[in-house]
């Protein structure tokens, strides 16, 4: 079984990339999905954390319910982000971060 | 058998790595929201091999299924097909460069100074620890929060199940959420109803809006 770092670089890696994804993209939803792949990477390291910390020989549960509450986090924010950018388009009929510039100031 | 078990690790690693770039790649969202598919089921089976099978499952059916499905409805729905032509400017991905590129050093500092070589290796899940774990659960001295389970409970059957003890993954989740999480749990359910509402709430019209704008 590969180590703990591995999987602690693998995690480190798929979020950098969700991270260059957020500031590299100009479409909003592109950005969205982008900050959905940070969420699960993070959720990578807290598995693999729960089977490293053995506790009486069975994995730390803990930790996954942990991740089971991300991802329920994450299908609520998804539904709500996906309706706060439908009436944003329906607004403004662009999806292009370059062009919402209004809360600029 | 340490091969057998590295190679489906890299396998998935590579899948989910290769999606993450071909999602910030690809020009198409139509394309990003495929290969983020692809990200999340490489992901799920990282999951499975560290013995999270629940954690694994749910991951394909949510992200998987239900995230990616609103994903793909909205960008039909907002019908996006001239991102083509968007020149990308070379400050944003200098940054863009940049600044994961130091998070990355940052993390692997982290790994550096952390556990190495033997100590880093997962502890392997056999049929004495199991054992030792199901007596545990019976006996409960541990936190005294819940009552000791029977020796008729799922959790201990299959723990010391004598031909082929298995790791009864859901039922442990399920017994620590009820256990320990009880109220987080129902807070989750409040927040999911607020959810429902909010996004009924965002998606309806105002009926100030001209009807001819659709």
């Amino acid at each position: 079984m590969a180590s703990l770092n591995e999987f602690l670089f693998v995690s480190g890696l798929v979020f950098a990339i969700g991270l260059a994804g957020v500031i590299l993209r100009r479409n909003i939803i592109v950005i969205f999905m982008c900050l959905e792949l940070m969420l699960a990477a993070a959720s990578l390291t807290l598995v693999a954390f729960s089977r490293f910390h053995l506790k009486d020989g069975l994995p730390d549960y803990n930790g996954q319910v942990f991740v089971f509450f991300i991802i329920t986090v994450a299908a609520a924010e998804v539904a709500v982000g996906l309706a706060i950018i439908v009436a944003l388009y329906r607004a403004r009929q662009t999806i292009n971060v370059e062009d919402l510039t209004s809360m600029r100031g | 058998m340490d091969t057998l078990n590295t190679l489906p690790f890299y396998l998935f690693a590579f899948l989910s790595v290769a999606g993450g770039i071909l999602l910030v790649a690809l020009r198409n969202p139509v394309s990003s929201a495929l290969a983020m598919v692809l990200s999340f089921v490489g992901l799920a089976g990282l999951f499975i091999g560290l013995n999270a099978y629940f954690v694994g499952i749910v991951q394909v059916l949510v992200y998987a299924g239900a995230i990616m499905v609103l994903f793909i409805f909205i960008i039909m729905l907002l019908d996006l097909n001239d991102e083509e032509n968007v020149k990308f400017r070379s400050s944003s991905v200098l940054a863009g460069i940049i600044i994961p590129l130091l998070l990355l050093a940052q993390v692997l500092g982290v790994i550096q100074a952390g556990h190495q070589g033997e100590e880093a290796e997962f502890k392997k899940i056999d049929r004495a620890s199991m054992k030792v774990s199901a007596e545990k659960f019976v006996r409960n001295d541990g936190d005294g929060k819940a009552l000791p389970l029977s020796e008729q409970s799922a959790i201990y059957k299959s723990l010391t199940h004598e031909k082929s003890p298995k790791l009864p993954d859901t039922n442990l989740i399920g017994h620590t959420i009820f256990k320990s999480y009880n109220f987080p749990l129902q807070v989750m359910g409040a927040l999911l109803l607020v959810a429902t509402i909010g996004v009924v709430v965002l998606s309806k019209r105002s009926n100030k809006q001209a009807p001819s704008e659709s």
